[in-house]
C-alpha cells in the first residue's frame, strides 16, 4: 500500500508568541476531519497542562491529516509543532529538518514581530518553503494588507496572495489548506535508496518501550527491519511502525521516503535512541549519516533542592521521568550545608530551568528550592589539571588556580534601527564583544556579539525586550571558552558562609553584585531577636555589608475572651514561617531567599 | 460547667474611632432598644439557664454600653440576676467612654449591679485624641470620672494607650502623670496595634510596613521609643503603687481585674451578644458576627472544638502572658503529663535565649521575653 510521494506534505507552522500558531494547527485537524468537533479540545497538539496554560509550546508534536483536495486528489499532511522560545530552538531546529515548509503565522494587527523574523530565517536555514497566512483578520484592529506589505518588505516572501484567515473562527482556513498543496513541496527521497531517516523526537511509553519520532528521507522501513542507529551504534529489529493520528499512534505497514512517522523496537533504553540520530537499515545501510543538529549540552545549572528534605527520593525519580523525553535535561546528587541534599541540574537555559521546575512542582507535586543559576567554568590548576565547575562550591582553593575561563556565547540579535543603541549599551554593559552589525534591510540590522554566557543567563532576555520593546529577538550558540578574572562570590549570613548562596562572577563586576545580594537578603531574611550581619565576600574580604535589624517589640497588647481563636491564628502564622525556614548557624533563612538572587535586577 | 464568667456585649457606639476593629458601630436608640430586646431573649433562652449556674464575674463590653440607658442595663443585669447564680461579690465591669454618662445613668448602672466602670480615655492629650478620632477631650473625661467616683465607684478603670500617632515618650509620661494623679484602682496600658480593615491601616500603612521591616516609621513611633514608653509605664506606675500582672495591665493591691484574669487562666464563659465569644472548657463558640442575622434569626453560635492539644497551648500562650506566669503543678493537673514532656525542648531554649525563667514551680517571661512575647508564645505552638 505505498503512497505516492507527490501526495505528501511535511510542515510546520511558524510564528510569533500568541500569534495563533496552535489555533491554525487546531483548525486544520478540524477541518480535516482528523478529530471531530466533539472530541476536540482547544489546542490539541498542546498537550502539556503547562503548554496549554502558558500558551507556549515546548515539545514538538506531530500529527498526521487526510485531506481532499479541490483537484479531488486526497494528500496526506504531516503537521509539526514547534516550541517558540529561543531556549528550545533545538527543538524547533530538529522539527524543522522533518519538514519540506513551513506555513508562517503573522497576526493581522500586530504584523511582523521580532520572533517572526527569527523563525523565518531559521526556517530559511532548513531550506524550507515558507508559506505566509495571516490570522487574526476578524479582530477590528486587523489591517491585513497593511501587513501583507509588511511580510513582503521585512521579510521578503510574497504575501499578496497569503490566506486572511481567522483560524479562531475558520473562516478561510480552506484556502490555508488548499495553498499548502500548491506551496508547500513534496517530498522528494527514494524509497528504493538505502534506509535514512531523522529522529525528530521520542518518547517512552510503558508498553511499547522507547517511541521513536522520525522522518523517513530516503529508503523504507517496516516491522522486522533490523534498524542502526548510527551515532549510538545500537541495532534493533523493529516491532512496529506507524503513523501520529491526533493523540495517537496508528500502526501501518511500512514507513516509505517522504513519510513522517514512529518506529517501536522493544527498547527499555532510552539512551540507544538519540535525537537527530540517523537510523538506517543494519543489512543496507547508508553511505553516510544525516548531518542531524548540535547535541545539546547544559550551558546552565543550578542546585534544585526538597522543601521537605523527606522528599528527596521523589525528586529523584521525577528528575529521571522527565529526562526520558527531555534529553538535555541533566542532574546528579549534590550536598549543601544550608538546604541538605538535593541535585546539581544542568538546562539549556533560564526558560529550561523554569519550564522543569514549573513541572516538577504541578506534575509531580514537589516544593522546590532553586540555588542561583551559574554556567560551566572550567579551572585550571597550578598542577595542570583542569575542572568543569558547574558548582561554586566545589571551586578549589585560590592558591591552587592557575586560571579560569568562562564559555562565550556567539549572539546574534536582530533589531529595529531605532533601538540599536539601546541594544549596543546592554551588550556593552553585559562584557559583549562587538562583532559586526549589518542592515538586513533599512529598518533592521542584525548585531553579533560575544557575550558571557554567564551575563545572558538571569535575565538578558528579559532586558531586551524591554529595551526594543519587544522588537529584537535573539539567539545564541556556544563559541569558547576564554580565560576571564573570575571570583567567587560568598555571602556571610551572621559571620556564616551560606554555601548555597555562593556564585561565581566577573571581578569587575562583584562589588555591585555582592551589594545588591545583601540588600536582596536583607528584605528577604525576617528579623530575629538579634541583629543579623549579612555580607558579601571575596576571598574572605568583605566587600559589602547591610544589617537586618535585631525585633526589638513584638508584641499583642491585647487577648481577652472574644479574640483568643483569632490571636492564636496570629501566633501560628508567625510560627509558619519558621516551617519554610533553613537554618543556618542560628539565623533562619526564607526558602525564597535562595531563590531572590535571580531578581537582582528588578528594581 | 458549675461556673462561668460572663460577658455581654454591646455593638453600639457615638462614632468609631479611627483604630477600632471592634465590633461596633453607631446606630439608632431604636437599634439600640430592639438588641437590648434581643439580648435578654439570648440570656434566657441560653442552653445555661436555669441550670444554677455561679457567676463570679461579669462584663459588659463594647462598642461603648454607657451608650445604653440606666433603665436598659438594669434590664439585662436582672436577666442575668434571675437566671444564673450570680456571686453575691460579682465583679460586674461596665466600659464606659468619657462624655456619654450623667450623674442619673451613672447612679442608674450602680443601682443596675454595676460595681467597677473602665473608662475608655486613650491619652490625655487633645492632639492624640484627636488623631486617635476620639469623640471627647481629657477635660470631659475629667468630668465624667469625677462624676463617677461621685456617684461611689469605687474601682475603676482608665484605658490609656502607648505608641500612637506624632505620639512621644515625654507625651505619653504626661498622660500617665495625670491619670496616676486621679488614682484609679486600675490602669489598662495597651500599645496601639494598628489593624487591617481600619482607616488607621489605610493612613500608616506606609509606616506598618516600615515597623516590619525593621526601618522607622515617620509618624508613628518606632519600634525603640514603643518599647521604652511600655517600659516607662512599668516604672512609673510602680511609684504610685501600681503593679504589673499581665502584658497590658496595672493595678493597685486587690484590684486586679477578675474577669480578665479568667479569660488567662482559662476558666469558662458564657458570651452573650452579637459576635460574643463563650467558653465551656472544651468548647469555644462565637455568636454570629451580622446585626441582622443575630436579630432575626435563631442564635446558633458557630462551635470550635479545643482538643487536649489547643488547651495546652492555650493554657501556655495565655497563661504566660501574667507576670505570675503558669504553674507547672496546674499543667500536670490539667493535662496529665509533666510540662517538660511536652515542652522540654522549648522551655530549655527560652531559658537559654533569657526569654522565660523557672522559679520554684512557676514559669513566667522576664522582661526581655515580655518585649517580644509573640515570638515566644508562638513557641508553644505546634
Amino acid at each position: 500500500m505505498a503512497i505516492d510521494q507527490s501526495k505528501i506534505r511535511n510542515f510546520c507552522i511558524i510564528a510569533h508568541i500568541d500569534h495563533g500558531k496552535s489555533t491554525l494547527a487546531d483548525r486544520i485537524i478540524e477541518k480535516t476531519g482528523t478529530l471531530t468537533s466533539r472530541e476536540m479540545q482547544a489546542q490539541v497538539l498542546d498537550n502539556m497542562d503547562l503548554e496549554r496554560e502558558r500558551g507556549i509550546t515546548i515539545k514538538s508534536q506531530a500529527v498526521r491529516i487526510v485531506y481532499k483536495a479541490e483537484d479531488g486528489q486526497e494528500y496526506i499532511f504531516n503537521l509539526i509543532d514547534t516550541p517558540g522560545h529561543v531556549d528550545f530552538n533545538y527543538e524547533v531546529s530538529r522539527s524543522l529538518a522533518a519538514c519540506d515548509g513551513a506555513i508562517l503565522v503573522v497576526d493581522a494587527a500586530q504584523g511582523v514581530e521580532a520572533q517572526t523574523l527569527a523563525n523565518v530565517y531559521l526556517a530559511l536555514d532548513h531550506d524550507l518553503d515558507v508559506m505566509p497566512v495571516i490570522n487574526k483578520i476578524d479582530l477590528p484592529s486587523a489591517d491585513p494588507d497593511r501587513v501583507a506589505e509588511e511580510v513582503e518588505d521585512i521579510i521578503g516572501i510574497e504575501a499578496q496572495d497569503a490566506p486572511r484567515i481567522s483560524a479562531k473562527t475558520g473562516l478561510n482556513v480552506d484556502q490555508v489548506l488548499e495553498q499548502i498543496v500548491h506551496k508547500i513541496p513534496a517530498p522528494t527521497g527514494d524509497s528504493k535508496a538505502p534506509l535514512k531517516a531523522l529522529i525528530f523526537d521520542s518518547l517512552y511509553d510503558s508498553y511499547k518501550g522507547v517511541i521513536i519520532f522520525c522522518r523517513i528521507m530516503d529508503g523504507t522501513v517496516k516491522p522486522g527491519t533490523k534498524i542502526h542507529m548510527m551515532a549510538t551504534g545500537a541495532t534493533v529489529d523493529v516491532v512496529e511502525v506507524g503513523y501520529f493520528g491526533a493523540g495517537q499512534f496508528i500502526p501501518c505497514d511500512e514507513l516509505a521516503a517522504g513519510m513522517v512517522g514512529y518506529i517501536t523496537a522493544s527498547m527499555k533504553d532510552v539512551k540507544q535512541s538519540r535525537v537527530g540520530d540517523t537510523i538506517t537499515d543494519a543489512n543496507r545501510p547508508c553511505e553516510e549519516a544525516l548531518p542531524g543538529y548540535k547535541k545539546v549540552n547544559p550551558m546552565v545549572y543550578c542546585g534544585l533542592y526538597p522543601a521537605d528534605s523527606a522528599k528527596y527520593q521523589d525528586l529523584r525519580d521525577a528528575l529521571e521521568k522527565l529526562q526520558l523525553n527531555d534529553a538535555a535535561l541533566q542532574f546528579e546528587p549534590e550536598t549543601s550545608i544550608a538546604l541538605g541534599f538535593g541535585f546539581r541540574c544542568g538546562f539549556l537555559g533560564l526558560l529550561h530551568l523554569e519550564i522543569i521546575q514549573e513541572r516538577l512542582e504541578r506534575e509531580y507535586n514537589l516544593d522546590l528550592v532553586t540555588t542561583a543559576p551559574g554556567v560551566v567554568y572550567r579551572v585550571h590548576k597550578t598542577d595542570g589539571e583542569m575542572i568543569e565547575l558547574t558548582n561554586p562550591s566545589n571551586l578549589p582553593e585560590p592558591s591552587s588556580i592557575e586560571y579560569m575561563e568562562e564559555p562565550i556565547v556567539s549572539a546574534e540579535i536582530m533589531v529595529s534601527s531605532e533601538y540599536i543603541g539601546a541594544i549596543m549599551d546592554l551588550c556593552q554593559e553585559r562584557r559583549g564583544v562587538y562583532i559586526s552589525m549589518e542592515y538586513i534591510e533599512e529598518t533592521r540590522a542584525l548585531l553579533k556579539y560575544d557575550l558571557p554566557l554567564n551575563e545572558i543567563i538571569y535575565d538578558f532576555f528579559d532586558a531586551l525586550k524591554s529595551r526594543s520593546r519587544g522588537y529584537a529577538s535573539f539567539d545564541y550558540e556556544m563559541k569558547e571558552y576564554q580565560k576571564s578574572e573570575l571570583v567567587k562570590l560568598d555571602i556571610l549570613v551572621n559571620k556564616e558562609e551560606v554555601d548555597a548562596l555562593s556564585f561565581i562572577v566577573f571581578s569587575g563586576t562583584a562589588y555591585e553584585r555582592g551589594r545588591k545580594m545583601c540588600e536582596k537578603l536583607k528584605e528577604e531574611i525576617p528579623r530575629h531577636l538579634f541583629e543579623i550581619p549579612i555580607q558579601a565576600a571575596v576571598g574572605g574580604k568583605v566587600i559589602a555589608r547591610e544589617t537586618v535589624r535585631a525585633m526589638r517589640k513584638d508584641v499583642l497588647a491585647k487577648c481577652y475572651g472574644g479574640d483568643i481563636s483569632r490571636k492564636r491564628k496570629l501566633l501560628e502564622k508567625q510560627k509558619e514561617g519558621k516551617k519554610r525556614m533553613r537554618q543556618v548557624g542560628n539565623v533562619e533563612i526564607p526558602q525564597e531567599a535562595f531563590m531572590s538572587v535571580l531578581r537582582l535586577d528588578e528594581d | 460547667m458549675k461556673s462561668a464568667q460572663v460577658y455581654i456585649h454591646v455593638p453600639f457606639c457615638k462614632r468609631k474611632c479611627e483604630y477600632c476593629d471592634f465590633l461596633s458601630a453607631p446606630m439608632g436608640e431604636e437599634a439600640r432598644d430592639a438588641y437590648v430586646k434581643r439580648l435578654i431573649y439570648e440570656i434566657k433562652n441560653s442552653e445555661w439557664a436555669q441550670k444554677g449556674i455561679f457567676v463570679p464575674t461579669v462584663f459588659l463590653g463594647g462598642g461603648t454600653p454607657s451608650l445604653l440607658t440606666g433603665r436598659q442595663i438594669k434590664s439585662i443585669m436582672d436577666t442575668l440576676f434571675t437566671n444564673f447564680e450570680v456571686a453575691e461579690d460579682c465583679e460586674i465591669t461596665m466600659e464606659a467612654n468619657p462624655g456619654t454618662v450623667t450623674k442619673e445613668s451613672l447612679k442608674a448602672y450602680r443601682e443596675a449591679g454595676i460595681n467597677r466602670l473602665s473608662i475608655g480615655l486613650q491619652s490625655a492629650n487633645n492632639e492624640e485624641l484627636k488623631a486617635l478620632g476620639r469623640i471627647h477631650t481629657y477635660e470631659e473625661f475629667l468630668e465624667s470620672y469625677e462624676l463617677a467616683r461621685e456617684e461611689g465607684f469605687t474601682n475603676i478603670n482608665v484605658d490609656l494607650m502607648s505608641a500612637l500617632p506624632y505620639q512621644k515618650i515625654q507625651t505619653y509620661r504626661e498622660t500617665l502623670e495625670k491619670v496616676c494623679a486621679l488614682k484609679p484602682e486600675h490602669i489598662s496600658a495597651y500599645s496601639l496595634i494598628v489593624e487591617e480593615g481600619t482607616p488607621f491601616y489605610e493612613k500608616y500603612r506606609e509606616d506598618v510596613a516600615r515597623l516590619e521591616r525593621g526601618e522607622d516609621p515617620l509618624v508613628l513611633p518606632s519600634e525603640e521609643e514603643e518599647r521604652l514608653m511600655y517600659q516607662d509605664t512599668e516604672a512609673y506606675l510602680k511609684k504610685w503603687g501600681y503593679h504589673r500582672y499581665e502584658i497590658s495591665n496595672y493595678a493597685r493591691e486587690g484590684f486586679e481585674c477578675r474577669h480578665n484574669k479568667g479569660y488567662w487562666m482559662r476558666y469558662p464563659y458564657l458570651g452573650f451578644g452579637l459576635g460574643a465569644s463563650g467558653f465551656t472548657g472544651s468548647i469555644r463558640t462565637k455568636n454570629t458576627a451580622d446585626f441582622k442575622e443575630y436579630m432575626e434569626k435563631e442564635i446558633v453560635p458557630e462551635r470550635e472544638v479545643i482538643d487536649t492539644e489547643a488547651a495546652i497551648e492555650e493554657f501556655m500562650f495565655l497563661g504566660l502572658r501574667m507576670d505570675v506566669g503558669i504553674s507547672k503543678e496546674a499543667f500536670l493537673r490539667e493535662f496529665h503529663k509533666s510540662i517538660e514532656e511536652v515542652y522540654g525542648e522549648v522551655l530549655s531554649k527560652l531559658k537559654e535565649e533569657t526569654l522565660i525563667f523557672e522559679k520554684d514551680d512557676r514559669i513566667a517571661l522576664t522582661p526581655y521575653g515580655r518585649d517580644v512575647s509573640n515570638y515566644v508564645l508562638a513557641m508553644f505552638l505546634r
